[in-house]
């Protein structure tokens, strides 16, 4: 941890420097002095005809500038803005505090060293601010400066924020526009991703991270977004790939483009490598400090409450006939999120992959709730791969920080095939197995239909510690739907429809798992909205915590 | 609502005088919902049918009991006469209540039930039998010494015949089906190949409407007032007529906003109508309640149109203005009671505005059907003297199968001003999110100076709106409330998400202002807006003028109540995004704004344009439902606004056409497909 105690034994300096970049005005001059005599000591300038006071402003100024007219130009060109209008707008006015802004790349290869290559505070504008005046640490790669690759110094400057977000406990949201490693540094580069590497992974579980990629993301690059808690895209104009369209050509001889091989649809839709993705930069910023407004600051804090003026005993008239009479039929669970949470408003995780299942945030009273329903518009809301893999990772990132769980439950059980089999839906599903069963956050789960199977299980049941499950009154908790079960149990029988009205009888009703006690009640569907906030206050002192452990084993 | 609660004093008198002890309501929706009020009221106990799809429907829940009698589409459900005899028979209904459509008019119908012993609401069959022919009932009207439409006869065998007969007339002329009532299959046409197009489509939706493909021509009459006159006999040869009521607003024939009584009609017309009206009913010996629906020209001559044997969609506004309970007295005279009243004891007390509130788009032809959930909905019943008639509630599903229908709206008031005042409060008022709906129409129609001094006709609409419905016209004082509003509500959400409950770690330092610079944009137009707060207030500068706007400003209600400038204004809140959109239902039209910071606004002439769809190669279904038919193949060559394909949805088929000449790249449906909006259908090269 050598970087890090440097880095800490240097705050004192660092923060001397903050600036917004609105009021270069008012810098606090003993500090800066301090600063500059140390790079003064360090290099010598050939502009040592300027006082100290000239060179800082005039090295202020260059930083603000980034690559120059030029190349913010072409920038915006691309219909991207640049590194610091893009912290301007994704934080509160007047708010941002810059570190850093003097770091120069320390590469003296390649003609690297000539001071036309040298742009203060290199290709990364790092520092913290205030969204709707909550504290979150905060990167932004510098596309103007050498295409915002990462160099030595670049990595530093992420690694000084990332550290200290994790001691101040606060967010870290990283905006990403970078070509990639810096070549020129070779090593030192590469030295600096995992650098970022180690921190994305020590701040898993500490403090939410984002990364928002708002250009090209590629090779090595990738990991760190893929490291992180969420990750956001901007249509047409963000890349993530491991190669590019060139090295796959070559590689595999195929054909792509860069927007098929790694743009935003494709990760939204087929590879569920973001989790959503937006039309442009001003879109993905504003919506960004709307989605920040879900996360408590670390697993230290409680999910945020915000003021809320739905009524939290409201009645949804409309949940009593939504689920259809025919089991067969298919309704839109988003309906029954959407009557119950706060003012309709629900943030999907991941909205166009594994549809079958839908994830995302809401508020229940004002307080922040994790959603997990299947859904039974999709492939029957049954539980396959990808639908188990998207559940299981927004279960635990709940978990991990005190966000409650709200489990809308209509599954017909896991997905059958030799296409799942051989994918290792066993493996996988058993993901989303653990991480119910492994969470502590208050559980709260809706059985609105069927409830079959293994599957039933696995969805926030009972029996994984469930705090409160409820069934509507068409819910069904069975081993399986009626005509299977008939099928096996009364095998080469005659009569069968006989014995399956009487299975349905018997089991198509809450009734088997209520006098169990495996459902704590049948409501009203109207009355959902109003028990689970009344729930969720009971719960917000619950107390439960897993056997002592290095750490848990989830089948990966 | 005053008019309506005397109609309940009757009910009251009536209660204890004997009538059924169960009646059958043999329809769905709003109309079901209104009878079995009555037979509440008057302690009948009532049995719903219902198709499997309506199965947790208002009109259900609300009866005693309820039979399924079949699937969901009509002519196996509500058109389903064995179904519905078996459920007669399975409950013990003493009678049956059609409501209007399905089976209200059907002879067959009531044959059966009087061979079973139960009394049908309604006339008797021979009343039905001649007033649902249109060529029977005119030369019985002709009789009665009713005036009649000028040179019309004969029904129609083939196209050809139909523009002959077409000639012999002289043009315009309308073509309909002779067994439908209303406006279904009723087609005008103004030269020789419109009469052949017309007798296509008028007979194919005769025959999925009524099973009965015969068809009339007669003579149309242009710019005609459609004003109907409300009568009432018993079996006992007494007739009484209950006033008029204005349905000129229409559009494609079928009413949108109406009213009792008429702007136009001196009592002398009104009598004489009234007059006409009874001396036909007891032409026919009609009994129960009836409509004689008039013509009336420019110079008040009226011409007899056609006599539906059945309650009227928009008999309320009669029973508001008349006190009287429509289907209390129909149940009255099924039951062979003589009438209660004397022509002398029908008032026309106040006015009454109905507006027909539909699941339909009003920019696509004045309302093409859309479906849907209600995920939101809220009726205006808050306020005085408003009656919403419906069937459906929040959750309910607006389905393919039937009328796309929402309710009916009525307001009441001592004047016509009062009552106008009142229909644009409650259209204001009414929530209604999950489906397209024609509220911005109604919401014009009735402000439309033209509307507001009785100067209308049928050809209202295409004569206000000839390039179609685009909604609201803003005035500049309009368009800077509604710019200042979404301001406003821009700023007092920002301001909440800065608010956080409960004891932090860390301090929230929300941003201190108290003046904002926003941009806010609003049909490609875009204003820089200052906005300055103190407390629930804000104020709004636009281009050197100042609005105030001010409210409770919950973000969660579905309204938005709010005083700007000093007057009162419901507004409506739709959406409100991230990214700042935010639109907005203001004065019954639906607004998109977007409100950003000065800063997001400098920056976003940096965004990349998205290049919309080339919408003239591609053919999409503008509404829900079914294809009847495809004429083209892929390979053809079309003509801009050549036929392309059909689609029928809600009993009306539309003819969808190429957008331009070209060769047909690929077809995407195929006759008997059920289609949804922005479905692909065809697409052009």
């Amino acid at each position: 941890m050598a970087t890090y105690t440097l880095m800490r034994s240097s705050l004192g300096l660092l923060h001397g420097l903050k600036c917004s970049f609105k009021s270069v005005g008012q810098i606090p001059y003993a500090g800066a002095l301090t600063r500059s005599k140390v790079l003064q000591n360090a290099r010598c300038y050939s502009v040592s005809h300027l006082s100290v006071q000239e060179r800082i402003e005039q090295k202020r100024k260059a930083a603000l500038t980034g690559g120059g007219q030029l190349r913010i130009a072409a920038q915006h060109k691309r219909g991207k803005l640049t590194a610091r209008e893009r912290l301007e707008l994704l934080l509160d006015p007047d708010s941002f505090v810059e570190y850093d802004m003097f770091v120069e790349h320390r590469c003296s290869d390649f003609g690297m060293e000539a001071d036309h290559n040298k742009y203060p505070g290199d290709s990364v504008v790092t520092g913290q601010g205030r969204i709707n005046g909550r504290l979150v640490y905060v990167f932004s790669q510098d596309f103007t400066v050498f295409g915002g690759s990462l160099s030595g110094a670049h990595a530093q400057k992420i690694c000084k924020i990332m550290d200290q977000a994790m001691m101040v406990g606060a967010p870290v949201i990283g905006l990403n526009d970078s070509g990639g490693a810096r070549i020129q540094e070779g090593v030192e580069s590469l030295a600096g991703y995992a650098d970022i590497f180690l921190r994305n992974v020590m701040a898993s579980g500490v403090v939410p991270q984002i990364s928002l990629i708002m250009g090209p993301c590629a090779g090595g690059a990738v990991y760190s977004p893929a490291l992180t808690d969420f990750t956001f895209m901007v249509k047409d104009t963000s890349y993530l790939f491991i190669t590019g369209p060139d090295v796959v050509k070559s590689v595999t001889n195929e054909d792509v483009t860069q927007e098929e091989l790694g743009g935003a649809k494709t990760h939204t839709t087929v590879s569920g490598v973001a989790h959503r993705a937006f039309e442009n930069d001003i879109d993905a910023l504003l919506n960004l400090r709307n989605f920040f407004n879900f996360l408590p600051l670390s697993n230290k804090d409680p999910a945020p409450v915000t003021e809320c003026h739905d009524p939290r005993d409201r009645l949804v008239p409309g949940l009593d006939t939504i689920v259809p009479f025919e089991s067969t039929k298919a309704y839109d669970m988003l309906d029954i999120v959407h009557g119950i949470v706060d003012e309709r408003e629900f943030f999907e995780i991941m909205p166009n992959y594994a549809k079958n299942i839908v994830v995302g945030f809401a508020r229940m009273n004002g307080r922040t709730v994790g959603i997990v329903g299947n859904q039974p518009k999709v492939a029957s809301g049954c539980l396959d791969i990808n639908s188990s893999v998207k559940g299981a990772r927004f279960v635990r990132f709940c978990d991990a920080f005190n966000i409650p769980i709200i489990t809308f439950v209509d599954v017909p059980g896991f997905l059958p095939g030799t296409a799942q089999e051989y994918g290792g839906i066993i493996r996988h599903g058993a993901k989303l197995l653990y991480a119910f069963a492994e969470a502590t956050v208050p559980k709260i789960t809706v059985i609105t239909r069927k409830a079959y199977g293994g599957a039933y299980d696995v969805m926030s049941s009972k029996h994984l510690r469930g705090d409160v499950n409820y069934a509507w009154p068409s819910a069904e908790v069975a081993v399986m739907g009626a005509k299977g079960a008939v099928q096996i149990i009364f095998r080469g029988k005659e009569n069968q429809a006989k014995a399956e009205a009487e299975y349905v009888e018997k089991f198509a009703n809450p009734f088997p798992a209520a006098v169990r006690g495996f459902v704590d009640d049948i409501i009203q569907p109207s009355t959902t909205r109003k028990r689970i906030c009344r729930d969720l206050e009971v719960l917000a002192s619950k107390k439960q915590t897993n056997p002592w452990k290095k750490h848990a084993n989830i089948p990966l | 609502m005053a008019a309506y609660r005397s109609a309940a004093g009757f009910q009251r008198v009536l209660h204890a005088v004997k009538t059924f002890d169960k009646i059958l309501i043999a329809n769905r929706g709003e109309i079901a919902c209104r009878v079995i009020k009555t037979c509440k009221k008057m302690g009948i106990k009532t049995v719903a049918v219902h198709s499997d799809v309506d199965s947790s429907a208002v009109h259900v829940k609300m009866a005693d009991e309820a039979v399924c009698v079949g699937p969901a589409p009509t002519n196996k459900s509500y058109l389903n006469m064995d179904a519905i005899m078996n459920a007669i028979k399975q409950t013990g209904a003493q009678a049956v209540h059609p409501g209007y459509g399905f089976l209200s008019e059907n002879k067959q119908f009531a044959k059966r039930l009087a061979a079973e012993g139960v009394s049908f609401i309604g006339p008797d069959t021979h009343a039905i039998q001649a007033m649902g022919d249109k060529i029977e009932s005119k030369l019985i009207a002709k009789a009665a010494k009713v005036n009649t439409i000028p040179g019309f006869d004969g029904v129609v065998k083939d196209a050809e015949e139909a523009v002959k007969i077409a000639g012999e007339i002289g043009y315009p002329v309308m073509i309909k089906a002779s067994a439908g009532g209303g406006g279904k299959g009723m087609r005008i046409a103004w030269n020789d190949e419109e009469t052949r197009e017309g007798f296509r489509f008028s007979s194919q939706e005769a025959a999925s409407s009524f099973g009965d493909d015969r068809l009339l021509i007669e003579k149309f009459i242009d710019n005609p007032r459609h004003i109907e006159i409300q009568v009432l006999a018993d079996k006992h040869g007494n007739a009484l007529w209950l006033n008029e009521r204005e349905c000129s607003i229409q559009r494609r024939n079928q009413k949108v906003v109406e009213e009792a009584p008429s702007t136009f009609l001196d009592p002398d017309t009104r009598r004489a109508m009234g007059e006409q009206a009874v001396s036909l009913a007891k032409a026919v010996k009609y009994s129960s309640a009836g409509t004689v629906e008039f013509l009336v020209d420019s110079k008040k001559n009226f011409y007899f149109l056609e006599m539906n044997t059945r309650l009227q969609v928009e008999h309320p506004i009669t029973e508001c203005i008349t006190g009287l309970d429509l289907v209390q007295q129909m149940i009255r005279i099924a039951m062979g009671y003589k009438l209660q009243h004397k022509q002398s004891d029908i008032p026309i007390n106040g006015w009454a505005i109905e507006s027909r509130v539909y699941a339909e788009d009003p920019y696509k032809s004045f309302g093409l059907p859309s479906i849907g959930r209600l995920s939101q909905y809220q009726e205006p019943l808050d306020l005085r003297n408003v009656r919403v008639d419906s069937g459906i509630e929040e959750g309910s599903d607006i389905s393919i199968y039937y009328d796309p229908m929402i309710s009916k709206l009525v307001t009441y008031g001592k004047t016509r001003e009062e009552a106008l005042k009142k229909m644009e409060e409650a259209l204001d008022n009414y929530v209604i999110r999950g489906v397209t709906h024609n509220i911005p129409l109604l919401r014009e129609i009735i402000v439309h100076p033209r509307f507001v001094s009785g100067d209308i006709s049928t050809k209202f609409l295409p004569e206000v709106y000839p390039d179609g419905f685009k909604g609201h016209m803003l005035t500049a004082g309009e368009r800077r409330e509604l710019l200042a509003t979404a301001a406003a509500l821009y700023v007092a959400a920002q301001l909440r998400s800065q608010k956080f409950l409960g004891d932090l770690r860390v301090s929230v330092v929300p941003a201190e202002s108290r003046q904002w610079e926003l941009c806010v944009e609003l049909d490609k137009g875009v204003h820089m807006l200052g906005v300055s707060r103190s407390g629930n207030n804000y104020t709004v500068e636009i281009d050197g003028e100042k609005v105030e706007v001010s409210g409770e400003w919950n973000l969660a209600s579905a309204l938005l109540p709010l005083t700007i400038n000093g007057k009162h204004r419901t507004l409506q809140c739709l959406l409100r995004t991230a990214a700042g959109e935010i639109t907005l239902q203001y004065l019954g039209t639906s607004f998109k704004l977007r409100v950003l910071s000065k800063l997001a606004a400098s920056l976003s002439k940096h965004m990349p344009e998205k290049v919309p769809e080339d919408t003239s190669s591609i053919l999409r279904s503008p509404m829900p439902g079914s294809v009847v038919a495809v004429s083209v193949k892929p390979g053809d060559n079309v003509a801009e606004g050549q036929e392309i394909c059909v689609i029928e949805a809600m009993k009306m088929q539309n003819s969808m056409t190429a957008a331009k000449a070209a060769k047909v790249k690929s077809v995407h449906c195929k006759a008997g497909d059920t289609v949804g909006e922005g479905d692909l259908l065809v697409e052009l090269e």
